[in-house]
């Protein structure tokens, strides 16, 4: 292929990657932990789902290090289903990400969910053809990921909490930061991408279409529709529900609840409808109780 | 004129974008209840999930009165998942609308790994045409027009007022399918 080519063909592939994640705005990706999960979910009317040995509320509870899933079990999940799968991988562990690309994964995610395997350096995810999604507390986050090759960002929020209070922060603070930047004159890019430890040409992406050059979902303590709406006002583009679904009392009922409450989060009527007569949500913990130790969202920098 | 774009799931956004670029004057309504649809004269149905904007649909009772709309003549496009929702034969799957005559296969090109980029002729325009898990044409019905091909497949097929692409041109800078759609309600009027 003569460079010019494979000049196209990498800036396609980055292309049609972040436009994957675009496909699956408006949308609730949800954690599973086998096929009949999956089908529960894709019935509910899920634009994807991930695939995952224990969900976060588990990875806390048995301790242990968390690992990448068994290709097995996810071969079984895509089998099931025909929506998008996706599966997550430790942070820097390129290996397991070699290992989910050669099974045809539509989306990685290099997670803090599970234990880090690189405690320097997160995947050079631009050597993949498989696209990323990557957890961010900040636009300075967010902005390093993207720079290594991320093609769509979630917030990290507080996995297995079923408290959304760190998603809102987190949104929060990208959103403030976004119209932050965008409000600057451009002489201050330089010193801003240098305060936030990020590249000076995302900066000035950023700057220039105030918004993230890539799809923003929600994720890490959504367990209600009531939740996931809340996070669409905020400005989420869709959000992703792990534990909240299948450590619910009625799985299957939550799961359509919550779709409806993405598509419809402007409208108060509908989100009553929805989160009525729902049963109990997952109990949950609350965030300002954990020590730093148990905090998942400080893995990765 | 006002166009809607199906606003339950997908790339709405792009598609609103797109329209305003062919018109500032072309109202575009994002369309989630059954008053936004009757405020319009043509509908986008974007790409997305299939699976997940059909569920949708039946929950707030929007297929019904979108399938009666078809069928009075008010021009539709459906691009990828709007593609699927159209067709009067989904493999393994039963149809939605079914109003187009075509037979479609859901992710028919393979896994995101497989999705693609082309440049290829629509109705004797050159265009770079995107393709995300896109579905395939299959089969098209004698009254169904060919507008464009890749590797001798259709993946833009008219019949009457409703069109379909199978690739996405709302996730270029290309606005001329959108321009063409526009022309299709215009010469309705």
């Amino acid at each position: 292929m003569a460079v010019k080519d494979e000049i196209k063909a990498a800036s396609n592939r980055k292309l049609l990657n972040r436009n994957l994640a675009q496909m699956l705005k408006g949308g609730v990706i949800m954690d599973v932990t086998n096929a009949e999960q999956a089908v529960i979910a894709e019935q509910a009317g899920a634009v994807a789902v991930m695939a995952l040995e224990r969900v976060p509320a588990d990875i806390r509870k048995d301790g242990g290090v968390a690992r990448m899933s068994d290709p097995k079990m996810i071969s079984e999940i895509q089998k099931a289903v025909s929506i998008p799968v996706m599966a997550k991988v430790r942070i820097g562990h390129f290996v397991e990400a070699q290992i989910l690309e050669a099974i045809k994964i539509d989306y990685i995610d290099e997670s803090e969910v599970l234990t880090p395997a690189d405690d320097m350096y997160h995947i050079d995810k631009t050597k993949f053809d498989t696209p990323f999604v990557c957890g961010a507390r900040d636009l300075g986050e967010a902005l390093r990921r993207i720079a290594e090759g991320a093609s769509m960002i979630r917030t990290k929020g507080e996995a297995g909490t079923g408290d959304v209070v760190e998603a809102v922060k987190h949104m929060r603070k990208m959103r403030s930061q976004i119209a932050e930047v965008s409000a600057l004159p451009s002489e201050q890019l330089a010193t801003y991408a240098k305060d936030i430890g990020a590249p000076l040409d995302l900066v000035r992406a950023v700057a220039k279409n105030k918004a993230l050059p890539v799809v923003n979902f929600a994720a890490g303590g959504i367990a209600t529709p009531a939740d996931a709406a809340l996070m669409m006002q905020l400005g989420a583009d869709g959000v992703f529900v792990g534990s909240g679904i299948f450590k619910s009392s009625d799985p299957k009922r939550r799961a359509e609840a919550i779709v409806k409450a993405v598509a419809y989060y402007g409208d108060p009527a509908i989100l009553a409808g929805v989160s009525y007569g729902l049963g109990d949500a997952m109990r949950g913990l609350d965030v300002e109780g954990m020590s730093e130790a148990e905090r998942l969202a400080k893995r990765g920098w | 004129m006002n166009i809607g774009v199906l606003a339950l799931q997908g790339s709405v956004k792009e598609h609103i974008k797109m329209i305003t670029s062919v018109n500032k004057k072309i109202g575009v309504v994002p369309v989630r209840t059954i008053d936004d649809l009757a405020s319009v004269d043509g509908l986008i149905i974007p790409g997305g999930e299939s699976t997940t904007i059909r569920r949708l649909l039946d929950s707030f009772n929007l297929g019904t009165p979108i399938r009666e709309r078809i069928l009075a003549g008010m021009p539709v496009w459906g691009t990828c998942a709007g593609l699927i929702l159209l067709a009067s034969h989904i493999d393994g799957e039963s149809a939605y609308f079914g109003s187009l005559d075509v037979d479609v296969k859901r992710n028919a090109y393979g896994r995101q790994i497989d999705s693609f980029v082309a440049d290829e002729d629509f109705d004797g325009m050159y265009m770079p045409m995107v393709f995300i898990r896109a579905p395939m044409i299959t089969r098209v019905g004698d009254g169904v027009t060919t507008l464009a091909e890749h590797d001798g497949v259709p993946v833009a097929v008219r019949q009457g007022n409703i069109l379909a692409t199978a690739f996405h041109p709302e996730m270029t800078r290309d606005n001329r399918v959108h321009k063409y759609f526009v022309g299709m309600i215009d010469s309705k009027d």
